[in-house]
């Protein structure tokens, strides 16, 4: 029941937020990020099992392993860039939290762009000469 | 994983012990000193969470890019 363990250091987190913002913002802001730094590298590594099958469901089907890649790694930036913003959030600089969300979306496209290549040709391939 | 729970109580008894010394020194009239107290401690608290980042990127990286 990890579940439970997580909810509580959470709780016992944010109280413990609440008290030190009192004194010193700086210190709750670093303590915040702690505590997300903490549960997420926690969790983080429990999806292994969910890529381990993926790989093989992969390998199963005869996807060429770059797709899986690509998509693993659009992944990973969409988790990191995720978290980044919501720390920048809680520290009250929407802006900056605004173009970190937009640089990992200008990432995870130009990600896809073999992607969307394969797409676009294998649709002309479909095509009927001519038309 | 190296870094427990016990980080996170750290850090928040490290800024409530850090506000009673601000508060005590400011009491006492030593301004300055009680500036330079809350900067260190606030680099100390700073490289516990700098560490955990960068133990959180390699993971991601490992896992997610391949690298």
């Amino acid at each position: 029941m990890e579940i439970i363990q997580i909810v509580g250091l959470g709780l016992i987190a944010t109280v413990l937020i609440l008290v030190v913002r009192e004194q010193k913002p700086m210190f709750a802001f670093l303590l915040s990020a702690f505590t997300g730094l903490f549960i997420f590298l926690y969790i983080i590594g429990r999806i292994d099992t969910v890529i381990s099958m993926l790989e093989q469901l992969a390998e199963q089907t005869g996807i060429p392993s770059i797709y899986l890649k690509t998509i693993l790694k659009i992944i990973g930036i969409a988790y990191i860039a995720e978290f980044g913003a919501q720390i920048v959030r809680d520290a009250g600089q929407e802006g900056i939290a605004s173009k970190i969300e937009f640089a990992g979306k200008v990432l995870i496209l130009v990600m896809a762009v073999p992607i969307i290549h394969v797409i676009v040709e294998t649709v002309l391939g479909l095509m009927p000469p001519g038309g | 994983m190296d870094i427990d729970v016990s980080a996170i109580f750290q850090i928040a008894g490290i800024g409530i012990i850090i506000a009673m010394i601000h508060t005590l020194l400011k009491q006492m009239g030593k301004e300055e000193v009680a500036h330079w107290v809350t900067v260190i401690g606030f680099v100390v608290v700073l490289f516990m969470v700098v560490r955990l980042l960068n133990d959180l990127f390699q993971e991601i990286k490992t896992i997610f890019l391949f690298q």
